[in-house]
């Protein structure tokens, strides 16, 4: 149905007024939950193919069985560490812990899909994304820990710091991207954000900046279902995919339990972006089923059947079914796989206890790359105040 | 029974059930403020008493939640608005600053803006980055804005209920990390003005002002003090915009010295006003400078190194050392 014969269906308001006002009754809000999306992979791991979806099968389409069992060693990984570090919140080690738990096909996917040349920009939770980036999985936990902002040099994987303040880096993503257009490069620039996310100015204002610009952008939003507490529903009237063509670009919905569907999407989005075609924006519909972080209680919002019902729609156990029967893998792989998962949730454990807290001085550096009078003022300050405690480190001095 | 004790967050939460109840156009809104009753219960059941027309689940909008309050308080409505954490209320900054301060005045008085916004704020819980900071500086120096910032239950509700009622907007800051400390509250008290400072402990050798979270540490600092001989007194400031200086000049012209105590920045802080306006009120009563303690030119740290960062006691008497010593 179009937008004006939506318009001209509408009773006009009478002008005598005086009555209830017609939108007392608010529109049904069209169910995010309706099952458009692509889809390469049932939940039952059955190949799916079919005219909808040749434009993007055609990106997977040569897929080998090693790099089928990567997608798979990606995702348990990653749930590894994830289930690590939320155990690590628990003992204590760490201060919070934002899980991916659900996500793993989304991240891996589209993290997969990006060429080592590209740049990404995360939101909180991409630990899968920078598990693909090649960053070392231990850094993301510093500032979970509470011993420092970041954590990791952004330039080193082209994968950006994570940003907490909610949809700021779709901006940056697009700022970035304008910024490889002008160069002549041709990589992409890919940003993640949440459904909540999705109702930001900044996020309105960075497709409007990519589409006017024809950035070489990717915005991947994964439509967990929540924002802490508030379902889809509080922030979007439409399925979030189709906002993209008002800004006059395209949106696709894609299954975010389907690590194939994932790849192959996003492979697509990042060539448009490559060969000049442009922003798009994809819908990863998937799950969050943990809490929000580890400070959340979805008990006060959401019951567990919601939650069921997902479970029965797992990534990993989706990719491991289509392994099986087709052969891609054997009893050894998995039994090995489940040593590395081991050696890695033992790894994370013994580095994070191992972490130190910063040296105090650590307040006053890098504030400015020039220095600054004040800065320097407060220091020696801070560091004479210090000094005079009789069992101080001396100020500089690792504690 | 008129007096309850109650911790800081559920005498707000009371505060806002009093609201509600007794004026139809009373509205809270914010992300998480209903099922959930927000991240830290402040508005807790709430909704499932009062409905969801009037206590609001927004989109993830920081602009766009005060920015409806606007349009709803032009329509004549009194919002209630809650913004997350502290570091999340700049994608409002500019509908604040830019809109909600300066309506009245563009209207020659016509209009008002009864508009609330509450901002748990501040350090000392372990949090992650933009969960920590002391914006009130940035909201204090524009006018059309009223400041404030209980430390103690009985503020908390009275403080609240009068900040709905006025009919400027006010920036309400709330010390998170105070927010399950108790006091008593007295519901049928006659609460002092709005933007009145107090003295939160008597004593005549120096005065610490401080406001929200850090009088808490003032009075923890002078209780200290006495055993060492020493008096002081702690004047809560209740009030940043504007400040009640009348209280503070009294104070120091009985105890000739004074030590401001934020969390915030001391550069250009609230601190720094305040040691501005004492020394010419005060200047020949004060025996040394005015001092400050806060936080430094720097970004709030991360949260192992917070305790550092933060005033504790034993900055507050470092302070109080180097004041007494002149
Ligand atoms: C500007 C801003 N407002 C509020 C918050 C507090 N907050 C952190 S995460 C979150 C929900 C985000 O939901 P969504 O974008 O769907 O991402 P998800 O966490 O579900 O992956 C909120 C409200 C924030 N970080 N930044």
């Amino acid at each position: 149905m179009t937008v004006e014969s939506t318009a001209a269906r509408k009773p006009r308001r009478s002008s005598t007024g005086g009555g209830k006002r017609a939108s007392a009754k608010k529109p049904a809000p069209q169910k995010s939950n309706e099952p458009e999306l692509i889809q390469l992979l049932t939940p039952e791991g059955k190949r799916v193919k079919d005219a909808k979806n040749a434009v993007y099968d055609a990106y997977v389409a040569d897929i080998t069985a090693e790099e089928l069992r990567g997608l798979y060693r990606d995702m348990v990984l990653t749930r590894r560490f994830d289930a690590e570090a939320t155990a690590l919140q628990r003992q204590g080690e760490l201060g919070l812990w934002a899980s991916l738990l659900g996500q793993e096909a989304a991240q891996i996917g589209s993290g997969r899909a990006t060429r080592d040349d590209d740049y990404v920009f995360p939101t909180y939770r991409e630990h899968g994304v920078a598990w693909c980036r090649g960053v070392d999985p231990t850094n993301l936990l510093g500032m979970f820990r509470g011993v420092n902002n970041g954590g990791w040099d952004p330039n080193g994987n082209n994968f950006h710091l994570y940003t907490i303040v909610i949809g700021s880096q779709t901006l940056h993503a697009t700022g970035y991207a304008m910024g490889v257009a002008k160069d002549g490069a041709d990589s992409a620039v890919i940003a993640y954000f949440g459904d909540g996310a999705s109702s930001q100015g900044d996020v309105a204002e960075s497709f409007t900046f990519s589409a006017v610009y024809n950035a070489p952008v990717v915005f991947f939003c994964q439509n967990n279902q929540w924002a802490i507490s508030e379902p889809t529903e509080k922030q979007t009237r439409v399925p979030l995919y189709q906002r993209a063509q008002g800004y006059g670009f395209p949106g696709v919905r894609v299954d975010g339990n389907d690590v194939l569907a994932c790849l192959a999407v996003t492979k697509w989005a990042l060539e448009r972006a490559r060969t000049g075609e442009g922003p798009a924006l994809i819908e990863a519909f998937t799950y969050r089923m943990g809490a929000h972080t580890t400070s959340d209680d979805p008990s006060k919002y959401r019951n567990d059947d919601e939650r069921a019902a997902w479970e029965a729609k797992d990534p990993i156990l989706r990719l491991r079914a289509y392994l099986e029967s087709e052969g891609h893998a054997d009893e050894g792989f998995f039994a090995e796989l489940d040593d590395e998962s081991e050696a890695l949730g033992k790894r994370v454990r013994e580095v994070v206890r191992a972490m130190p807290d910063p040296d105090l001085m650590a307040i006053f550096e890098n504030v400015y790359a020039d220095g600054h009078a004040l800065v320097d003022e407060e220091r020696a300050q801070f560091a004479a105040y210090q000094a005079s405690f009789a069992d101080a480190p001396a100020a500089g001095e690792v504690k | 029974m008129a007096v309850q004790k109650l911790p800081i967050a559920k005498a707000i939460n009371e505060s806002l059930r009093t609201a509600l109840e007794n004026d139809p156009k009373v509205l809270i809104m914010g992300e998480d403020v209903g099922k959930l009753g927000g991240v830290f219960r402040v508005t807790d059941g709430l909704q499932k008493d009062f409905g969801e027309e009037r206590v609001i689940d927004t989109p993830l909008a920081e602009s766009g939640i005060v920015g409806t309050a606007i349009g709803l308080a032009l329509r004549g409505y009194r919002p209630v608005v809650e913004i997350q954490f502290d570091g999340f209320v700049f994608p409002a900054y500019d509908q604040i600053v830019t809109q909600l301060a300066k309506m009245h005045a563009r209207a020659l008085g016509k209009i008002k803006m009864p508009v609330v916004i509450r901002i748990p704020y501040g350090g000392g819980i372990g949090a992650v980055e933009h969960h920590s900071e002391s914006p009130e500086t940035l909201f204090a120096h524009v006018a059309g804005l009223k400041v404030v910032s209980p430390s103690n239950s009985a503020d908390a509700y009275w403080m609240m209920q009068q900040a709905i009622q006025s009919d400027d907007p006010v920036i309400f800051f709330e010390p998170k990390r105070r927010y399950w400390d108790k006091g008593e509250v007295d519901k049928e008290a006659i609460p002092g003005p709005l933007h009145k400072a107090t003295v939160a402990r008597e004593g005549t050798d120096l005065t610490l002002a401080a406001y929200g979270p850090m009088v808490k540490v003032c009075l923890e600092a002078a209780a200290a003090a006495e055993e060492e001989g020493k008096s002081l007194e702690v004047v809560d400031l209740r009030s940043m915009s504007p400040v009640d200086f009348d209280t503070v000049q009294a104070s120091v012209e009985k105890t000739r010295r004074l030590v401001v105590v934020h969390e915030a920045p001391v550069f250009l802080g609230t601190g720094a006003e305040i040691a501005a306006r004492i020394t010419e009120r005060c200047f020949y009563h004060l025996e040394a400078p005015v001092l400050r303690v806060g936080g430094y030119h720097a970004p709030y740290p991360p949260a192992r190194l917070e305790e550092e960062y933060l005033p504790g006691l034993d900055r507050v008497l470092d302070a109080v050392d180097r004041s007494l010593a002149y």
